[in-house]
Order: structure tokens, then sequence, then C-alpha cells
């Protein structure tokens, strides 16, 4: 009764009779390069979104594993802020309003109570994803207020480039916004020079007069609200819906991508993109037809971040990274 | 101005007492989570904490918690020599299930003999696969700097994924009518690791005894402890001690990759039964919660493993009687550990009220 | 004396005391769930179910549930506890719950266990499942004819035998009125994960299919649907009636109160026996969702028939002539397809590209 598997083989599309396709392996024309880059973009969003805030705690010196935590958060309350106000930018507002306070527990926990980051983050996440879940009780099944795309006039007409850049909604051109402002005050600012330096040596900078804990803290709540804000578009936008765990892991690949990046804003936009690219084309190879088993394909794009990881080893972390400050006198 | 003060040692008074003033006060932040639900906290408080214990069915339940406190133990204690060291192995829920699917295929690979060393054969396996998987990290650590926190992570999501593709592939059960997991172990005379179901008794509960035990002596007594604690202390001091670093991270992942994939063993074989896509419950993760409760000091981790245990069966129990949400039991986990985190600061500072200088 | 014993000794003793009480006697339900409740499909039908039975018989009966408990240890625990505080009939709402059903009911012989989807059964122990392939043949049969692309998007959740059915059966009845029709399914491997459907669908819009099928449970698909646009939807486990008439155009709703009001009755009036059940349109356990009226009034005239005449048996989802995807013959002429082939399908019918994950 029960066929194996080796009886199976891969047949053409047996269609009407005048349809010239043949017997083939699969079919790849059916994959759209042009819609496959615009999703790319779009599924690189939420891990670039709570990545850049990572790489601005990392540089200040800070290791915060929470982020999982954080963006998990984020997607609740921009989700029932989003719900209960009617409007997704309330929505994203009250993300990162939510992912702050979540990263200053951990703030205060660390730089004021000195606990070890490494645990102190963990506990986030596993706090994070429990007081998420429970603050959606609720909310399961409905419907966020929708979020549409903006047809950029003019530049969206673009043949080619304009669907692939210039269609998407308005959060990825804040994401693009906030790392080229990141950039721009780590590398233009001295401000961002002082963060960099609290980041690279905590002793020689308080000597100096900064207030370490007070940036750190600043930093923190920043990358918590980035956080927020990806979390939130997982549940505004992508989805759209609420579902407890959605985030599914891509807090964790945002840290993966800020090591990838070597603590470099642009760098990092590219790591965004490879990652959500592989996510992205691994389902478009599924539906087309390939002969790879899903559950391969479904590993690449971690396999890929290993992989990327052990390359991109060269990087230099903030010398301070992960180490407790504490000031002697 | 509160400040803190850097002691001269750790306080061992507060060693002692911090996790107990954790507990408390997750039970009290707890109590009023509770009463914000809408639910008797006190009544809720007993139910998690009391009644697996004392209450009137707790003859099933006081067993259960062997069962689930065992593989919480057995990775805790594994990872404890990592994180003592400075090793940070995030990645022990993919190690468990890489150590299941191993020790589950050498069982199914000898299904339907019937041998006495089949069992020890697939603990062996079990252990291996958990071993060669946290090597990964290890040696991309040790070669390449990889950082080993994320490359472990990582490949907890392979391993999801590989557990996916034997539960509806390679080892689908033949006889399971297309449906996918594979042969129930536990009813494999040979293959089970049960030893007294009614009693909570399995090999991994033994296990988990053991590997306290041996922790423990280790760890005090022996050389290779004294390195660990060394290590994580000062790693300057420890490479003039002569400690070789790039060998004490491959063996300490390796520890904790073996125990690991134990545990994972002893579970699909027990109380599990199959290799099934939803197999791993996240013991690999709740086991770090364990570790950091216990002070990564093997009889602390025993304790804390109860206790995690408690909180899961206490938690299912309010859940179906009282009709809490499963949520807000992982929200009462996360809070223990946080407490934890909090008052662990008295173990090593003191406060002082005044003046000082701050950051 | 072992737990064991004492157990059924204590059960056996307390089912003896309460028999003389039987009037008085409050039924206890417990449900097992794999998922919340706020799911929107597959749970969230077995708890319409489960309030179904407390409408219908008031206090005589008590019903306690848990939601989203995972398959395995956890689950045996938590079917051991309802025993333990009493219920007299227990549903387990997944297929993955099947040893640990058989575990428990071995131990609480005086119990009662119905499990979803499974196959294993004892004494005590009863199977039920629901004909969703015949729902799965009325949404092919409008898909076919509503396409304009001639490419339908599923989304298959796991690749066991019940899935492949429903493909089968969609396929088979989209093909009849649309020969040109070509399916392509992704596996999302999980049976409610928002955010994996929303990809899987808007791929599968992306490579060109303007119908989405879906094994999976959540909305998602459908609110992706909706911001592509021209994509036709069904609702899957329960109506999702909120994104009709369009994208939403019917739906397949599981209803599982019939059941549940008979079976509890069962317990209660002492008839209870273990059996296996496996009711379609007909019996009122598969129902379709009201077709919109974005739908042309002739394919929904012959949606309706279709649905009518598998309701009164009059006509077999899977009738032949069927081939099976390597070309060999399955049913013949008139043929139509048994209970334990479809039980155990593993194999897509011809004209179907690709291969079954394995």
């Amino acid at each position: 009764m029960h066929e194996t598997c080796n009886d199976w083989q891969i047949y053409g599309l047996d269609a009407g009779m005048d349809d010239p396709r043949g017997d083939r392996v699969m079919d790849l024309s059916s994959i759209n390069p042009i819609l496959l880059l615009a999703s790319l973009m779009v599924a690189a969003t939420p891990i670039l979104l709570a990545a850049i805030g990572e790489l601005v705690v990392e540089r200040a010196g800070v290791l915060n594993l929470g982020v999982e935590g954080m963006m998990i958060t984020g997607a609740v309350c921009g989700f029932v802020v989003a719900v209960g106000t009617g409007s997704p930018w309330l929505g994203f507002g009250g993300a990162a309003v939510g992912g702050a306070i979540l990263a200053l527990l951990f703030g205060v926990l660390t730089q004021y109570l000195l606990s070890n980051q490494v645990a102190t983050g963990l506990a986030l996440t596993l706090f994070g994803l429990g007081l998420s879940a429970l603050i959606g009780q609720g909310y399961i099944g409905i419907k966020a207020p929708s979020f549409p795309d903006w047809h950029i006039p003019l530049l969206g007409d673009i043949p080619v480039i304009g669907p692939i850049i210039f269609q998407h909604d308005p959060m990825v051109y804040v994401g693009l916004m906030i790392v080229g402002a990141t950039w721009w005050f780590l590398n233009k600012t001295q401000s961002g020079l002082v963060l960099r330096a609290v980041g690279e040596n905590h002793d020689a900078a308080h000597a100096l007069g900064y207030k370490v804990i007070r940036i750190r803290l600043m930093a923190i709540m920043f990358g918590g609200a980035c956080a927020g804000l990806g979390g939130a578009y997982l549940s505004l936008v992508r989805v759209p819906q609420w579902t407890e765990g959605m985030t599914a892991g891509a807090g964790w690949i945002a840290l993966a991508i800020v090591v990838f990046a070597g603590w470099k804003p642009w760098r990092l936009l590219l790591g965004a993109y490879l990652f959500g690219g592989v996510t992205v084309l691994q389902l478009n190879l599924q539906a087309a037809g390939l002969a790879i088993p899903v559950e391969y394909l479904s590993m690449s794009p971690y396999l890929a971040t290993i992989v990327v990881l052990v390359i991109m080893s060269a990087g230099r972390a903030p010398g301070s990274l992960g180490r407790i400050f504490h000031a002697s006198r | 101005m509160i400040t803190l003060e850097k002691r001269a040692g750790p306080s061992r008074a507060w060693a002692l007492a911090t996790p107990v003033l954790a507990v408390v006060l997750t039970m009290i932040v707890g109590g009023v989570l509770f009463a914000a639900l809408g639910k008797n906290p006190l009544e809720t408080i007993r139910t998690i904490f009391f009644d697996p214990l004392f209450s009137e069915f707790a003859f099933y339940y006081r067993p259960q918690l062997l069962i689930k406190g065992a593989p919480l133990v057995l990775i805790a204690i594994g990872l404890s020599f990592g994180f003592r060291a400075g090793v940070w192995n995030i990645g022990a829920e993919g190690q468990y299930i890489i150590g299941a699917i191993c020790g589950a295929g050498v069982g199914l690979a000898l299904y339907p003999m019937e041998l006495r060393l089949i069992f020890p054969l697939m603990v062996i396996a079990g252990a291996l696969g958990g071993w060669a998987w946290a090597m990964i990290p290890g040696v991309l650590r040790v070669k390449f700097g990889t950082n080993e926190i994320l490359v472990s992570l990582m490949l907890v999501y392979v391993a999801e994924q590989l557990l996916a593709s034997m539960a509806l592939g390679a080892m689908r059960n033949p006889e399971g009518m297309g449906f996918p997991g594979s042969r129930n172990l536990a009813q494999y005379p040979s293959a089970t690791s049960w030893i007294n179901e009614s009693v909570g008794m399995h090999w991994g509960v033994v296990t988990a005894f053991i590997a306290v035990i041996f922790a423990y002596v280790i760890l005090a007594r022996h050389m290779f402890g004294f390195q660990v604690r060394l290590t994580g202390q000062s790693p300057r001091a420890a490479g003039f001690a002569g400690v070789n670093p790039s060998r004490m991270i491959l063996i300490c992942l390796g520890i904790s990759g073996a125990l690991a994939g134990m545990a994972g063993l002893f579970e699909v074989a027990g109380p599990a039964g199959q290799i099934s896509i939803d197999f791993n419950v996240g013991y690999g993760f709740t086991a770090i919660i364990v570790a950091f409760l216990g002070r990564l000091h093997p009889v602390g981790i025993l304790l804390a493993g109860g206790l995690m245990a408690l909180t899961y069966i206490g938690g299912e129990i309010a859940q179906s009687n009282l009709g809490l949400p499963g949520a807000a039991i992982q929200l009462l986990q996360g809070m223990l550990l946080f407490f934890l985190l909090a008052v662990d600061v008295l173990t090593n500072y003191r406060i002082r009220f005044g003046q000082g200088a701050h950051a | 004396m072992t737990i064991k014993s004492i157990l059924a000794a204590a059960i056996v003793a307390a089912g003896a005391a309460t028999g003389v009480y039987a009037d008085a006697h409050q039924t206890k339900v417990g449900f097992v769930y794999v998922g919340p409740i706020g799911d929107g499909g597959w749970t969230y039908e077995h708890d319409k179910g489960r309030l179904a039975v407390e409408a219908e018989f008031g206090d005589s009966v008590e019903t306690v549930y848990v939601e989203s408990v995972p398959e395995g240890p956890d689950a045996e625990r938590v079917m051991t506890q309802m025993a333990l505080q009493g219920a007299d009939l227990i549903f387990t709402t997944s297929f993955g719950y099947m040893d640990p059903t058989i575990n428990v009911a071995a131990k609480f012989p005086d119990v009662k266990f119905e499990h979803a989807t499974g196959f294993k059964r004892a004494d005590n122990v009863s199977t039920y499942s629901a004909r969703f392939y015949e729902g799965r043949a009325v949404q092919g049969h409008i898909a076919g004819q509503m396409t304009k692309s001639n490419i339908v998007g599923y989304i298959g959740s796991f690749p066991i035998p019940e899935v492949i059915r429903g493909i089968n059966s969609a396929y088979l009845h989209a093909k009849e009125v649309n020969p040109d029709i070509e399916f392509k399914i992704v596996w999302a491997y999980t049976w409610f994960d928002p955010a994996k459907e929303a990809e899987a669908a808007t791929v599968l819009i992306e490579q060109g299919a303007d119908v989405i099928l879906q094994h999976t449970d959540s909305t998602a698909p459908q609110a992706a649907a909706q911001s592509a646009g021209d994509v036709v939807t069904f609702g899957q486990a329960s109506d999702m009636a909120e994104f009709g008439p369009f994208p939403r155009v019917s739906s397949i709703i599981d209803d599982w109160a019939p059941y549940y009001i008979a079976r509890t009755k069962a317990v209660m009036d002492g008839t209870w026996t273990s059996t296996d059940t496996w009711d379609g349109i007909g019996a009122g356990m598969v129902g379709i969702g009201e077709i919109s009226d974005a739908v042309p009034a002739e394919i929904k005239a012959s949606a309706e028939a279709l649905r009518d005449s598998l309701s009164d048996g009059s006509y077999h989802a899977f009738t032949g002539p069927v081939n099976k995807q390597d070309g060999s013959a399955w049913l013949a002429d008139g043929e139509t397809a048994d209970d334990g082939t479809l039980a155990g399908m593993n194999f897509y019918v011809e004209g179907i590209t690709g291969d079954i994950p394995q």
C-alpha cells in the first residue's frame, strides 16, 4: 500500500496540451528578481532596526543579550497602542517607549547594581517573552490598523529601481535614516566620540570626567527603543498580527549582525540585507520547486550567519565590551 | 547618596542568603502580579510553590519534580563549568537536541534487537553527539576567535531544523501510518531510560545526581576545578598558572555539550518517548537560569533545579485549576532570575549611605 | 502495591460511590489544547465546541481546559492532573497527544478519552477527525474558476496524510474545472506561525499565485492577500469572516460542537463506547463558510451544489478515474477511495509537481 520515496520523481507541469514546458526539475523563471529584492529590504528591516540599536549599545561597551526580549516587548506594546489608538505611528512610538523601559531595567541592573551582563541579558529575554505573552493575551487574532506603502512620486516610477527601493512602507526608510544618523553621530559628533571612548576604555573615560554610567544608560535605552521598533515592525507591518513569541529568534540574528558588521553602521546594513535576503530566497526557492528538502533551506540563514561570523571575526570589538564598570572613587 | 563599596571578599552570609531573598521577593511581586490578573495571590503562590510537594495529589507530583528537574540539573552542571571560566555556551538546547537524535538513532537502528548493551550505546552516542555539536563553536572560537555565544545559538536553530527533518524523514516510524515522529523508545525495553516510572526514576535522574557529586568534587578538590575557577576570576593569573586557554575553552564546551546531549538522550528514551518535531521544550535555556540561580555551585544547582521544576509543575496546576495564563509562569521565572541578579550585588558590594564619588 | 494499583482502586471506589448519586453528579469534561484559544483557528474552534457543551448542559457539566500544552511529557502530566482532579471525559485536541493519551488512559480506566486526528484506540480511548478534504474539494472547485493566472498557492503545514489529502482533493477539483491549473506548494512546518505564514503567502503571490489555500491556522495569509490586492483566499478552521467578502470568499469551518455534545451526553448516559469517528460535511463536522458575493453567481451555485452532493453522500471527493503522480493507476472510473488509503495517504495525484518532503 505504501510507496517508498524512491518511486517518486519530480515531474514537469502536466498542463494543457499547448503548454511548451515539458519535464523540468524546477521553475526558476517563476522567481521575480525585482519582487525578490524588494521583499529583501522589507525582510531585513526588523533586524536592521534591532541591530543598529544594539550596535550603539555595544560601542558604548555594554553587551545586551536581551534584544529578543526588547523586540518582542516592542512588538506587543506597539500592537496594543496601535489597536487602541487606531494609529500605527502612535503604535511605533509606544513600541519604542516599551522597549526603552525594558532596556532601562537591564541598565539599572548592570550599571547600578553591577550584575553580570550576560546573565542579565538572558534574564531580560526570558522576562520580555513572558511579559509580552501576558500583555498580548487579549490581542490574539486581532487585526492591526493598516500601514500602507508609500509610493514615492517620480522616483517610484523608475523601472526596476523604482519598485525595489522607492515603494516601501515608511518604516523601511526610517530604518535607513537611523542607520545614517547613527553613522553620522558616532563618527562626526563630539558626543559620539565620547560614547566611543567610554566603550573603548571606561576607566580612562571616567578619569577624564565623562559620566560613564549616564552615557551607557542612554545608549541602552536607545538600543531598547530601536529593538522595540524592530519588533513592532513585525506585528504592525510584516504579519501584521500579534502572536506569542512572534520574533522567533530575530533578536539573536540582530546580535550576530552587529558582530558581522564589525560594529560599523554601513556594514550592518549589508549584513541585514544579506540575512533578510537568504530568508526570502529560501522561501522563493521552495515555491519554485527546488528539490532540496525544506528543512535544509530553512537552516540556511543560520548557517550563513555562522559562516559570515567566522570570516568576519577580523573585526575589533570595543575594548570595554562586557566588562563591569565600577568607579572605585 | 547611596554608593556601593566593594567588599574585600565575597560575603559568605550574603552568598547563601541572596537566593532565598530572591525567591521571597519573587513570591511577593508575583503575588501582586496574580492579584492584578484577578487571581487570589495567596492561593496562587500556594498552588505554585507548595501544592506539588504537599497537596492531596503530591504523590503524583513529587516524582514529576524529579522528571522535570533532572534534565535541568544535568545541563546546568555542564554549563556551570563553562560559565565559571567565562565560556558562554548558550546553545545547550541545540546540543540537547543533537544528543537526543544521535542516541535515538542508535536505538532505532538496532530495533528490534533486545540486548543489554543497547542503552549504554545510546547514552554514549548521545554524549558524543552533544559533545560534537558543542565542539563547533569551540573550535571556531579557538581557531578563529569567533564569538561562541552567537555560534552556539545559531546552531540551536540548525538543530531544530535537523530534528524536524529526522522526525519527518529518516527517523519516521514505518508503522506510524505516515505521521511524523519516530518509534516510541520508552516502549522498547532495551532502549528505554525508565527505571521506575511511578516514582519518577529514570537514568537521567540518577545521572543528574552523579553529575552533582562529581562536579562538587572536581570543583572543590581537583586541579581542573581550580583552573576553571581561576580562569573565571582572572584570566591573566590563570595564564601565569599554566592554564592553556584554548584547552580550557574546548574542555568546558565539551563537558557542557556532552552532558546536554546525555540529558537529551535520557529525555527522548523516557519521558518524551519519541523523536518528534516539538521534542525540545527549552530545557537548554532554562538550564542557564538554573545555573545562575544555583550560583554555579553544584549543590546550589541541584536546589535551583528543584525550584525551577517546582515552578513548572506548580504553574501547570495553577493553569489547570485556577485558570492562570501560562505566560504568567514564564514571567515569574524571568522575575526570579532578575531578582537574583539584583540582590546579588550585596554579595560583592556593601551599600554605603552618604557622600561618595559616582560616575 | 504500586501507585498504579492504588490509583486504580481509588478511582473505582470513587466511581462506585458516585454511581449512587448519578443524577446529582456533575460531569467534568477536560480539554487539552495545543495552542492558545485566541489563535482564531484550530484551538479557537475546539474551545467553541467546549462552550457549546457548557451551553447545552448548563449546571450538569463542568469544563476545564489548559491551553498551549506542548506535546510530550507535559501533555501527559496535564492529562493526569485533569484525571486526578476528577475529570470524566477528556478531549485531547492534537495528533501529537496520541501516546500520552494512551499512557494516561491505561492508568485511569474509568476516565474516557477522545483523541483528535489519531489512530490508536483503547477501551476508554476513542478517536475522531473530520473529513476536511471534502471542504478542500469545494475550495478547489471555486479556486479553479476564480484564478486568472492559473497558479494556486498552497501553504502546507506538515507533510502528513491529512494535509496531503487536502492538497490532492483541492487539486483534483480545481483541475476538473480548469485543466491549466498549477499548484505551488510551500511547506511552513508549523500549524500556527503568523510571521512564517505571511512570508509564505507573500512569496507565493510574488510567484504569480492569485489564489491562496492554507493548511495553517492564522489569518496572516488573508492579510497578506489583502495588501497584495487581487488575491483570493479561504478561511481555515474558522470562518475568518472579517476578511470577507474579499479576499476571503469562503472557508472551511471545523465544527466540533455536535460531536462534543453527543459524546458528553454518552458519558452522562453511560452509553459511551470506544469509537472511531470520521465525519464530513454531512454530519456537520465540516462547515463550508458562506460563499461571498465576490464569487460570480454561477460559480457560487455550482460550488453549493458540490457541497450538497458531498453532504448527502451522493458524491465522494475522491472518485476515479484518478492516477498517482508517477502515472500509475489508482482509482478506476467511478471507483471511490477507501478510508484506509485515505488515512495513510502519502502520494500526490497526477499533475502535481514536486516531491512530498521527506
